[in-house]
């Protein structure tokens, strides 16, 4: 057993989990957003808006918005492990990708409902 | 005649490795690379590797061949020499200690890790604990494994942890404990196995299934570990 306190789960499991999960969601997400995107050619605001507005949806961006989230860090963090062998260099390259998907999670939360 | 690059190595005498090449006339033989070895070390008695069975059992003689990992006893020239050269390195990874000859502790430390040998806490029978045809056959596939290092020296999950990640050679031994039905110990086996690094660093890219000479699929026992690790947690 290898001890791990600054992987997502702490379980290697559960990072794999999360892992399949959060890129399942991204999947389905990235679709949806691409047939809309070609099935409404003349897209204009107030039907953006009008998307955006709906509960379902604001629920699916959201869940879509915190899977990148998890996807990302535990992604980073397993590059980090593999390629940044000093102690310093990699600490602190995870605190800042974790600072970063913390700013961009509010962010995005932000701009989800503030639409 | 054929063009053979040999990487050579003496920590004592060598400031650092050199690639040396040599002339072998094969005489139109498919040779096995372990024969084209044992032609160079007549005349060159320095050049250094393992070998013992010559015939794929001992899994001494794992070397980079031509740029893939594998057994050079088993390895005939046709099937790897490309534009009339052989270019033999030392597995990736791990020290060279000499020549093609590498320090294989850290590949030993993974295996010992998974507790290579049965576990179990129930009282032992007068002659011996038996298993049916079926349960034996869940082995076939997991036991055969000779320990080369083939495989984990050939997984770049392994040459980035060799400290952490059990790698597919210590992964199929495993998984061989845990699929045995004589073995009681695994759920500590499992517990053992769940953190970031020991079975979920791997990435299935799958260069272990690729290269292993004994034609075995660690990356599919993996899965079957990862499957029990999920099942057990849910």
């Amino acid at each position: 057993m290898v001890t791990t306190v600054t992987s997502f789960g702490r379980s290697g499991l559960s990072d794999w989990l999360v892992q399949r999960v959060s890129a399942l969601i991204l999947a389905v997400y990235s679709v949806f957003m691409v047939v809309y995107l070609l099935v409404n050619p003349q897209l204009d605001f107030a039907q953006w808006h009008a998307l955006f507005s709906m509960t379902s949806m604001r629920i699916f961006s959201l869940m879509a918005l915190l899977s990148l989230g998890a996807h990302c860090w535990i992604g980073l963090w397993s590059i980090s492990t593999d390629y940044l062998k000093p102690f310093t260099l990699r600490f602190v390259f995870q605190m800042v990708v974790g600072l970063l998907m913390f700013i961009y999670t509010v962010w995005g939360v932000q701009l989800l409902w503030g639409l | 005649m054929l063009t053979v690059s040999v990487y050579r190595y003496h920590p004592e005498l060598d400031a650092k490795p050199y690639m040396q090449d040599f002339q072998v006339d094969t005489e139109g033989k498919d040779l096995m690379v372990l024969d084209v070895l044992n032609l160079l070390k007549i005349r060159d008695r320095g050049l250094t590797y393992r070998r013992s069975c010559s015939e794929g059992v001992c899994g001494s003689d794992g070397m980079n061949i031509n740029g893939t990992n594998g057994l050079a006893c088993i390895t005939p020239l046709s099937s790897c020499v490309k534009n009339n050269k052989l270019t033999l390195r030392p597995l990736p990874a791990l020290p060279v200690i000499r020549d093609l000859v590498i320090d294989m502790d850290q590949f030993y430390k993974q295996y010992e890790k998974v507790k290579p040998f049965l576990l179990n806490d129930t009282p032992a029978p007068a002659i011996e604990r038996l298993q049916s045809p079926e349960d034996r056959e869940k082995l076939d596939g997991l036991y055969e494994c000779i320990l080369c290092a083939c495989c984990s020296t050939a997984c770049p999950s392994f040459w980035w942890n060799p400290d952490k990640f059990i790698g597919p050679a210590g992964l199929l031994q495993a998984y061989r404990f845990l699929a045995d039905s004589r073995d009681t110990g695994t759920d500590q086996r499992l517990a053992d196995l769940d953190d970031p690094f020991s079975v979920f660093r791997c990435h299935g890219i799958m260069n272990c299934v690729t290269v292993c000479p004994k034609g075995l699929n660690p990356t599919k026992a993996i899965g079957h570990i990862r499957n029990m690790l999920l099942t057990r947690a849910t």
